[in-house]
């Protein structure tokens, strides 16, 4: 796990300096603090910040072909690459080193830039071809690893974050007024947007090909689902018994390293599946850290001293505070590179950096399964509001609504005429792609109204569902109506919020590498042919997962209903009733007037809301979480001056200037 | 007497359209012009409850007494014809 940038210059651009690739992986030594590589190479130069994980010793980037004419620059794990390895050994290619990195090379000789279809892995890879002077970016199928790139005076930039590329001063830093209404809708931009006007991502599962004419976008897998009449097998044990057996084979690959390897135990059913796999089915030691919350309502130590007893293993929590996430929430957002509307990467961010004090690089987590396997309430809320959409008259039919949202002190749950009146809407709309998540999303918009007048003037007419729907594959029409609703999930919330701002950058931010057992490509193509009522039962979640563990797990874990992963969030930056000195100063009229996105005047109410405490609602938390990110983005990115330059180092260092 | 109206009018302004300079018209469906969602009416419900000194049952939480400033007019006064204050 590392961090990657590069340049590829145009004829008419500036040849690539030492120092300048430097200058951009300098930005990212916090994903690569054990060492750094530089290759020149005419119009091209790769660069290479390295946290060593496999093959200590001679995995060193970047890395040549036999002939130095293939280079690679490379950020992430490729799981299988020992077979890879002895298959392209019998080919006859020569190996120099025994890293997974070196598989690359061979196979880009081999297959050009179909080798990543060959790739088990999270990856974010960037292939220097010298014979055919192009260069070959790609990235993992789910959207593990990040990968960024610009075009500046006549060269084209890559890198692992933003903030590599803003190392070079003829990239302009401004904030992308329409990622932010996405960001304010979805929870993230939609690729390839970014937060940053000009800067594009790599969207998963694509490869790009660049040459001085110009790019290649291809996609080279995706989500896939089956039409609508497949049914369930009457016996489903068998599916059951293959999908442990494939479980317990992509952890077993994902155990791969020549460091120790850790584990996460949120306390809910996915981490506790994949500690238990490495307990029971691998000879790995296991060793697991937690988090704890002194909220009653987002704390899970319970869950998580069960399993620790139950699995026997060494652990460690670390305790997570309103006055924590205050300070630390600064850090996460340089981090995120993304305006985020809820805290709830910093506690991550956090924990990581104590993973680290402890000795590890590597954990593993639950990551993926919900979406995987159908374990969000959306999925179930979607499932009941088709069923009304069938007979919107019907009075029972709603009703099964308010057997969800049990765990929340404020459920919407609570007045069932007004839950019904939110559910309702857009129930006309149950045939498209984006049904599941129109009340989500229009929630999440209600961060829209903070605008200031001026963005919002340059974003009417902007239709969210428009935007999703040019995202969705044909195809998606005929797949079962869960189907397109993982599909949308997976393609918004997940790649883009969960994996990227809660996932990659909160754990990289202390050189931590994720790795998601559940998110093994063979995992999710297992999981998409299962027919929908193996995933969501009726209204039990994750059906078929659970019935592959019967008897492995403690029962109250098997048979939990599923607790979202929260953390306080408007709430973390008041004390007795004032804001903490940044957020005061960033949320002040003069500073938002200044940096023009958001209504001073409407945010002055919603921040006496919060410091009265009566900010209860997600919409207020998300708009408060949302506005106070893109402020400390517009600070730490484009006012700064620096460009993120270096992560703050608390919160009052970083703005008490 | 209070004007109703103009208190959770303001209340509304203050606590959920708190931008964009939204006009909220006395029949305006706060549902519809996704003014509130469902956890905002638990927040209107209480603010209610303590501005006009009533107690709103189960049963009487429905948008008919609650999802426009004219519904809820009228919801007040039925309420206060019921129970005169002392």
């Amino acid at each position: 796990m590392c961090g990657i940038a590069g340049i590829l210059s145009r004829p008419r651009g500036q040849p690539p300096q030492a120092r300048e690739l430097s200058a951009m992986i300098g930005r990212l030594a916090h994903r690569g603090p054990d060492g750094n590589g530089i290759h020149l190479d005419g119009p091209a130069g790769l660069a290479h910040a390295r946290l060593a994980i496999i093959d200590l010793a001679g995995g060193a980037q970047p890395l040549a072909n036999e002939t130095g004419s293939v280079w690679v620059t490379f950020n992430g794990e490729i799981f299988n690459f020992v077979e890879l390895r002895a298959d392209l050994v019998a080919r006859g290619h020569a190996f120099r080193t025994q890293s997974d990195t070196e598989v690359i090379v061979h196979l880009y000789e081999d297959h050009g830039e179909r080798f990543v279809e060959h790739l088990n892995g999270q990856f974010a890879i960037a292939v220097w071809d010298r014979e055919r002077e192009r260069l070959v970016l790609a990235r993992d199928r789910a959207g593990i690893r990040p990968l960024f790139w610009t075009e500046a005076a006549d060269r084209f930039l890559f890198a692992s974050e933003a903030k590599a590329l803003f190392a070079l001063p003829e990239v302009p830093r401004r904030l992308d007024r329409r990622s932010l209404a996405q960001a304010c809708t979805f929870w993230s931009a939609l690729p390839p947007g970014t937060a940053f006007e000009g800067v594009q991502s790599l969207p998963p599962g694509h490869v790009m090909v660049v040459t001085a004419e110009g790019r290649r976008l291809e996609r080279y897998w995706d989500w896939t689902f089956p039409s609508a009449h497949e049914a369930a097998p009457a016996d489903d044990r068998p599916l059951a018994d293959a999908l442990r057996e494939l479980l317990i084979d992509a952890t077993r690959l994902q155990l791969r390293a020549d460091v120790p390897v850790g584990a996460y135990l949120s306390g809910g059913l996915d981490s506790a599946i994949v500690a238990t796999i490495v307990r029971r089915f691998t000879g790995a030691p296991l060793r697991t850290f937690s988090l704890t919350f002194e909220d009653e309502e987002f704390d899970e130590s319970g869950f998580q001293r069960e399993m620790v007893a139950f699995l026997g293993t060494d652990h460690t929590s670390i305790r997570c505070t309103r006055a924590d996430i205050a300070a630390a929430f600064p850090r996460a957002v340089f981090h995120a590179e993304a305006p985020i509307v809820r805290t709830a990467p910093t506690p991550l961010m956090l924990l990581a950096g104590h993973v680290r004090a402890e000795g590890y690089k590597v954990v593993l987590t639950g990551e993926g399964a919900d979406e995987v396997f159908g374990g969000y309430d959306i999925f179930k809320e979607a499932k009941v509001r088709r069923f009304w959409a069938r007979s919107p008259g019907s009075a029972s039919r709603p009703r099964i609504l308010e057997r969800l949202y049990p765990y929340l002190r404020h459920s919407p749950a609570a007045g069932r005429a007004f839950t019904q009146a939110f559910f309702k809407e857009g129930l006309e709309h149950a045939n498209e792609p984006w049904f599941a998540h129109a009340p989500r999303w229009t929630t999440t918009r209600r961060i829209h109204q903070f605008f200031s007048p001026a963005l919002r003037e340059s974003l009417a007419g902007w239709d969210p569902y428009a935007e999703i729907a040019g995202r969705i594959p044909a195809a998606a029409a005929g797949w079962v109506p869960m189907g397109r609703d993982q599909y949308v999930e997976a393609h918004t919330l997940m790649s883009g919020y969960l994996l990227c701002s809660q996932g990659d950058r909160v754990a990289m931010a202390h050189s931590i590498e994720g790795r998601f057992p559940f998110l093994d490509h063979r995992v999710i193509e297992f999981a998409n042919r299962l027919p929908p009522q193996l995933k969501l039962h009726g209204l039990q979640e994750k059906y078929l997962l659970k019935k592959s563990m019967a008897g492995l797990l403690p029962e109250s874990i098997r048979a939990r209903t599923k607790q979202p992963y929260r953390a306080p969030d408007s709430q973390s930056f008041f004390v007795a009733g004032r804001p903490v000195d940044y957020v005061a100063d960033l949320l002040s009229p003069a500073r938002l007037a200044d940096a023009g996105h958001f209504d001073p005047v409407a945010v002055g109410k919603l921040v006496a809301k919060c410091a009265a405490g009566r900010a209860i609602g997600f919409a207020d938390n998300m708009a408060f979480v949302a506005i106070l990110s893109t402020m400390l983005l517009e600070e730490q990115f484009v006012r700064g001056g620096e460009g993120g330059k270096g992560a703050p180092a608390c919160a009052p260092g970083l703005l008490a200037a | 007497m209070q004007d109703v109206k103009q208190a959770v009018r303001q209340f509304l302004l203050d606590n959920f359209a708190m931008g964009g300079g939204v006009t909220i018209a006395d029949d305006t469906s706060f549902m519809e012009a996704h003014i509130l969602d469902s956890t905002g009416f638990i927040e209107l419900i209480t603010y209610i409850e303590e501005t006009f000194g009533l107690a709103v049952d189960d049963e009487e939480m429905l948008p008919e007494n609650f999802d426009s400033l004219a519904n809820i007019e009228g919801y007040v006064a039925r309420k206060r014809a019921q129970a005169p204050a002392a």
